[in-house]
């Protein structure tokens, strides 16, 4: 075990934070996220150009063999910047359903596709009547000959508008709680019979609730194996999970930083105003929630890394996530009660990178989803241990 | 960056292991088990194995009886020693004065008493706070005055953990009461066999006796047994208090505490569920389990950072505020898991939470490390 970064990791991350640094000022990720589609398809080609949209996909599916070590770097200097572009949906979420689900060559070619840069995915799981959990799916597919017609509505699909194809999970068997009976699909942008509503989400992002009436998708549509997609849509999220903890932790960084800055040099009563030892030791506690965050985030790494048995890797990630949203919360509100009435401020950046942190919490689960489901894995391990047969959904049929 | 064990890392676990499972008796297994004291034969039974194996004390070096271990094996060995019901280490001899008497001490010092720490033939403890000195400890009133070769001591230390086990206490003293506060101390090492040291016992709110008050009443002390140089004690004080720090955080301990309150938890059944069936209280326990999990990698990393470059450093407060944290949490759940069952001291349920309170105030309160950071780290 090593927390140093190797040569390859230092020269990654030293050029994500170059790029952070040059642009992402505020006031030009101001006019990216009131752009047309809220982030720029030029910094996209750049992420190309730099490697980082195939940096975590293995070698054999045209990736450069990194692994979540190389996200996690990546997502934290993200979070720093606030940065906008769709690199989870498009990389973490679809990236990862055609790396670990794609049976086909097709489905090679795209994700060659996507790590050049030529192709935007997005997920879309959530329904309005499944909050966070991706085994209530009531969007249904019928099968038509070798076709999947596809009825239903998904919400809250980052980045939907931009995407041109979408990871979509429909029932095709059972009930609606089943977790049997789940297909993962793509579905092309323009596919008729589809309908987006897109908007812009509360802290800058873009977001889309889609709408399938009769949505015909053919066989090779279909990830991983008909019936069976769940196993593969939790290892997606939980991979997406990752990707939002250090997210999370590059936030928290700068709000930290900020708000100790401003500690220092905001004075009142003819003192800096972290002089007072009441804003000191909340200070102090911003310092530890960041330092547990941080180190949870690597917890959930190396589940990522090691990705045997599921429910190990799955709770591991429920874990991380409750730990990220606890301290991101306390760490948001702290810097804007101690940045006082500037940190409410529109103007002010400490305010962005607290809205981000606050949706950041709901993001693929909340508190209560992630520590209802840690309990429950954790009874489940307890009764029945499972063998590591989650690592043979990496498709078998890829030539 | 390579966060995961290597095959080497998980065969020392293995070892580590089996070790405990052939070598802790199983009476003091059941004593751990069952959350009833230890007796001082019980821990120096303990530690004579240990020192059989060459593992008493992992940190000291290896010249000196210390091992050779990664950070990260030293932390798989203190994961296995609480995960395996083994007795704690009693820090002050093994963690607190060796280091000191290592890097600050004379040859003399170290040929005496590392060996005899090893050996168990000395049973220290720790002479700091007094009834007037607790968060501002360089107020510290006990006196050592010069009388010829000797030291004559005189003052109150209290709140001493296990000091009616010890035969030897590492004193804080005042020797020059002329220059400001934190300049006149001096870190003297006292046979409590010497006439004049009294040892009261403290019975606590749990009931338990752990602590003490130790009289020092014209102690006459050879200044060969100072440690260093007069008046640099409080440096030496410090230097104690960062390695103190990370010890008291308790993670491993913690993880222990942690399988206690399932096991409670678990023998709580109502209408044939047990309470570990409630989502409400399980989600309760998985909350702490979940920061527990968070704190020990932010020890690794700490372990990491130290061995990059020495010291623990103020790190290590942070570190000692969220595992003793931790700690009340954990038996604050224990006191509850218990139900009216917690009211009978033979469960120890209550007991646990009421002794804990004892956490976020030793070793430097809670609040005092969160000064200490403000300053030193945070530059507030």
């Amino acid at each position: 075990m090593d927390f140093s970064l190797s040569a390859d990791q230092t020269m990654i991350k030293d050029s994500v934070d170059r790029f952070v640094a040059d642009a992402y000022s505020f006031d030009a990720r101001t006019r990216l996220a009131d752009s047309e589609e809220g982030f720029s398809r030029e910094h996209w080609r750049t992420f190309a150009g730099l490697g980082w949209l195939g940096i975590a996909f293995p070698e054999d599916r045209g990736g450069f063999g990194g692994t979540a070590v190389e996200t996690m770097i990546l997502m934290e200097a993200f979070g720093k910047g606030l940065v906008l572009e769709p690199f989870v949906p498009t990389v973490v979420l679809g990236g990862s359903a055609l790396a670990f689900g794609g049976t086909s060559n097709a489905h090679r070619e795209l994700l060659e596709r996507l790590i050049e840069g030529e192709l935007l995915l997005s997920l879309a799981y959530a329904e309005s009547g499944s909050r966070y959990d991706p085994s209530i799916v009531e969007t249904r597919a019928r099968r038509e000959g070798s076709d999947l017609v596809i009825d239903g509505a998904k919400i809250g699909v980052p980045f939907g508008a931009a995407a041109d194809k979408l990871v979509v999970s429909v029932r095709t068997k059972g009930e609606r709680h089943d977790a049997h009976g789940i297909t993962l699909v793509l579905v092309d942008r323009d596919a008729p019979g589809l309908s987006r509503r897109d908007y812009r989400t509360v802290d800058g992002q873009r977001a889309s609730d889609l709408r399938f009436a009769g949505v015909r998708v053919p066989a090779d549509a279909i990830l991983a194996e008909v019936d069976e997609g769940l196993p593969l849509l939790e290892r997606v999220l939980d991979y997406g999970l990752g990707a939002l903890a250090a997210e999370a932790v590059g936030l928290m960084t700068v709000m930290q930083r900020t708000t100790l800055a401003y500690l220092k040099t905001r004075e009142q009563f003819g003192v800096p105003i972290g002089s007072f030892q009441a804003l000191q030791h909340r200070a102090v506690d911003m310092l530890i929630q960041l330092e547990l965050a941080r180190s949870i985030c690597y917890y959930g790494t190396v589940a990522l890394l090691e990705d045997g048995d599921a429910r190990a890797r799955s709770k591991a990630l429920s874990a991380t996530k409750v730990q990220i949203a606890r301290s991101g919360r306390y760490v948001g509100q702290q810097a804007i009660q101690l940045h006082g009435g500037i940190g409410m401020s529109e103007e002010y950046a400490v305010g962005h990178y607290f809205k981000r942190m606050s949706m950041l919490e709901l993001a693929l689960g909340d508190v209560d989803y992630h520590l209802h489901r840690f309990v429950a894995l954790g009874r489940q391990s307890a009764e029945k241990p499972q063998a590591t047969e989650t690592k043979k959904l990496v498709t078998a049929g890829v030539a | 960056m390579d966060l995961t064990f290597t095959a080497q890392e998980r065969a020392f676990r293995a070892e580590v292991r089996a070790f405990i499972a052939a070598e802790l008796p199983a009476a003091v297994r059941a004593k751990m088990v069952a959350g009833d004291e230890l007796s001082k034969e019980d821990y120096v039974a303990w530690q004579q194995r240990l020192n059989a194996r060459g593992w008493l004390a992992p940190n000291w070096p290896v010249k000196y009886g210390g091992t050779d271990w990664s950070v990260v094996e030293k932390h798989i060995f203190d994961e296995e020693m609480a995960l395996g019901n083994a007795p704690r280490q009693i820090p002050f001899g093994i963690s607190m004065v060796a280091p000191v008497i290592i890097a600050f001490g004379n040859e003399e010092q170290k040929a005496r008493y590392l060996p005899r720490i090893l050996s168990s033939e000395d049973w220290w403890c720790q002479g700091y706070s007094e009834p007037g000195s607790g968060s501002d400890l360089a107020s510290l009133q006990t006196r050592a005055e010069r009388d010829g070769d000797h030291y004559l001591i005189n003052g109150t230390k209290t709140w001493i953990t296990l000091a009616q086990y010890a035969n030897m206490i590492f004193v804080l003293a005042r020797t020059d009461p002329s220059v400001s506060k934190q300049k006149g101390i001096s870190f003297i090492l006292v046979d409590m066999t010497t006439p004049g040291v009294t040892v009261r016992p403290i019975v606590t709110i749990d009931g338990g006796h752990e602590i003490n008050e130790v009289h020092l009443e014209n102690v006459r002390v050879p200044v060969e047994n100072l440690v260093g140089k007069e008046g640099e004690g409080w440096t030496y004080a410090k230097f104690l208090l960062e390695h103190e720090r990370n010890g008291t955080a308790g993670v491993a301990g913690s993880f222990q505490l942690l399988e206690r309150l399932k096991h409670v938890a678990a023998e709580q059944k109502t209408d044939g569920r047990s309470l570990l069936d409630d989502d409400r209280f399980a989600e309760k326990i998985a909350q702490v389990e979940i920061e527990l999990t968070a704190l020990s990698y932010a020890q690794l990393r700490s372990l990491a950072a130290e061995k990059a470059g020495a010291s623990p450093g103020p790190e290590s407060s942070f570190i000692k505020i969220t595992g003793t944290e931790i700690q009340q949490s954990l038996t604050e759940l224990m006191r509850d898991a218990g139900g009216y069952t917690s009211f009978d001291p033979a469960t120890h349920n209550a007991l646990w939470y009421f002794n804990f309170r004892k956490a976020s105030i030793y070793a430097g309160s809670n609040e005092i490390q969160r000064n200490i950071i403000a300053k030193r780290i945070l530059g507030l």
